[in-house]
């Protein structure tokens, strides 16, 4: 087997003495779109905030090219080529659009700033014409844009992301998909994409997991996966 | 006329003096804000960081007397350099022994550690100290004189003008750290949420201390101002000066940066001129009505900002 960018090995994780997550496998490799699929409650927050150390999984191992990240403090994995853009997109409201981009880039060299902020401003151009404003009084979707913009701004070689299209509507969801492929496939950003909108993400993905109950059920590719009369019947009814 | 004329130069001259104590009260409201607005707790022990720094300023002066020193300036320099470095270091130790380690323990640990350590950094100087006051010889004589033909005569001193030199320059410091530096953001992006500051790479323990370490710096310089103002120290000023210098935070909101100053600008106003107009004895009293009054009206302080994010 060809060594995975990123290998997770029966994780156990959780709050206190309840488990979120009793024992997840799965494996992404360089270059892929990835979904992680399931309903509320299943884990899959967890599951990425776990990937970042908070919480730090209690068993199993995380290996991420090549190196174990199982303890690595949450702050140094920026540093590593992976980030996240948790869910609820928590920017920092008080401060401005160009700030939190800023924030984004404080682990890579300040040579890149300029070219990466140029290279966000033209993938989210409102972004630009709100660089001076508060990011607490952006639109729901233009606060996703600069959570994605400033995690972009850290240049990731592994994007996580916790429910990008949450509360946006169909043309802004729309948007920001195009710009994840885009930066997929353009600058070959392999990414992990936690959805309840299965059905967008599965199509986007090369393929797809299934979290039921802090375990992975079910993968396969994203279109097998759309395909998969349980899947349908589970994650899709109504949602196509 | 001339009547006139004497109420001014009294006016005057309590404005000089008010001035000069709120920026003491300032500079030390400064170091409860920020922490306050970090870690979201009052750190008690910061006024006996205060109290260390006034120790430290005297035990400078002795030291450059000893080693032969005759330039003022030199002589300031110095206190202020040292003063600033050894508080450093013990607001720096302070955040790592009594707060760090209760960090994620239940709400009162923290505050009730602070309280343990201002005790027992005030024993600490009254044992290696000495319970007697220290006293400080003048370092900046002399001052300008004017409207002395009314019989008053308003004093502005040397030192008072060196006060409010060293004061504005270090608020206008800090502001820019706190608004234009890479660190500034840092610190403002841990106030507003610890997880996503680590998640983007700050290390948020880091930060932490870094501010504990930014208050005490700033609290040396009130030592050192107190020190060259009144020439005494002893180790318990360290006490009425921080529950001022607290209630200057609260009164400008508490988290606010502009807010620690105006507070304690005003808070050294009110008692200077309570103190001349009506009753010295009483100048505490009105200062803590007179925050009592503000919270009323204006619960988050002067400057505070209301709890009213978008999440
Ligand atoms: N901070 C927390 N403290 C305690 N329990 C938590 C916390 N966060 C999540 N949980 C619990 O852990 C379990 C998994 O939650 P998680 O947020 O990972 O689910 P999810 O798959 O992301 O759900 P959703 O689709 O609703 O976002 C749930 O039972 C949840 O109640
Ligand atoms: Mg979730």
């Amino acid at each position: 087997m060809a060594e995975a960018m990123l290998a997770v090995e029966g994780v156990h994780a959780g709050y206190g003495p309840r488990l979120a997550l009793k024992g997840v496998d799965l494996h992404i490799d360089r270059g892929e779109i990835v979904a992680l699929i399931g309903s509320n409650g299943a884990g899959k927050s967890t599951l990425l905030m776990t990937l970042c150390g908070h919480p730090r999984a209690k068993q199993g191992r995380i290996w991420f090219e090549g190196r174990d990240i199982t303890r690595v403090p949450t702050h140094d994995l920026v540093r590593c080529g992976l980030v996240q853009v948790p869910e609820g997109r928590r920017i920092f409201s008080r401060m401005t659009v160009l700030e939190n981009l800023q924030m984004g880039a404080l682990t890579s060299d300040s040579r890149h700033f300029r070219p990466d902020l140029d290279r966000v401003f033209a993938l989210f151009p409102v972004l630009a014409e709100r660089r001076a404003q508060r990011g607490g009084v952006l639109s729901g979707g233009e606060q996703q844009m600069l959570a994605i913009g400033r995690a972009l701004m850290s240049r990731p070689r592994l994007l996580l992301l916790d429910e990008p299209s949450l509360g946006l509507a169909p043309l802004v969801v729309r948007k920001i998909f195009a710009t994840l492929e885009e930066i997929n496939a353009g600058e070959g950003v392999t990414i992990l994409l936690v959805e309840q909108n299965a059905y967008h993400a599965l199509k986007l993905a090369f393929r797809g997991y299934v979290m039921v109950n802090g375990v992975i059920t079910l993968t396969g590719t994203g279109s097998g996966l759309l395909a998969n009369p349980e899947i349908r019947a589970a994650y899709l009814e109504g949602g196509g | 006329m001339i009547d006139l004329y004497r109420e001014t130069a009294i006016f005057l001259q309590q404005l000089v003096n008010g001035i000069t104590i709120g920026a003491t009260y300032g500079l030390i409201a400064i170091g409860y804000t920020m922490v306050y607005g970090i870690i979201g707790m009052i750190n008690f022990a910061h006024g006996e960081i205060y109290m260390i720094g006034a120790f430290v300023a005297v035990m400078t002066y002795v030291v450059m007397g000893m080693l032969g020193v005759q330039s003022v300036p030199l002589a300031l320099l110095a206190m202020l350099g040292v003063g600033m470095v050894v508080t450093a270091a013990y607001g720096w130790t302070v955040e790592r022994i009594a707060y760090r380690p209760l960090r994620r323990s239940f709400r009162l640990a923290p505050l009730i550690s602070a309280i343990g350590m201002s005790i027992a950094l005030q024993n600490y100087v009254q044992i290696t100290q000495g319970a007697r006051v220290k006293p400080l010889p003048p370092v900046l004589p002399g001052g300008i004189h004017f409207l002395e033909e009314t019989g008053f005569g308003v004093k502005i001193t040397w030192l008072q003008i060196f006060i409010w030199t060293v004061t504005v320059a270090l608020m206008i410091v800090f502001t820019w750290v706190v608004a234009r530096t890479a660190l500034g953001r840092q610190q403002r992006a841990c106030e507003q949420d610890q997880l996503m500051a680590a998640l983007v790479g700050v290390n948020v323990d880091r930060i932490i201390s870094l501010t504990f370490v930014m208050g005490a710096v700033l609290a040396a310089v009130a030592g050192l101002i107190v020190t060259l103002q009144y020439g005494v120290v002893d180790f318990h000023i360290g006490f009425l000066a921080g529950v001022k210098a607290f209630t200057a935070a609260v009164l400008g909101g508490i988290g606010s940066l502009p807010g620690a100053m105006l507070g304690g600008l005003l808070i050294g106003l009110i008692e200077t001129f309570w103190a001349a107009y009506f009753s010295g004895a009483y100048k505490d009293v009105a200062t803590f009505g007179i925050l009592v009054l503000v919270l009323l009206f204006r619960p988050t302080g002067l400057l505070g900002r209301p709890e009213t994010e978008k999440v």
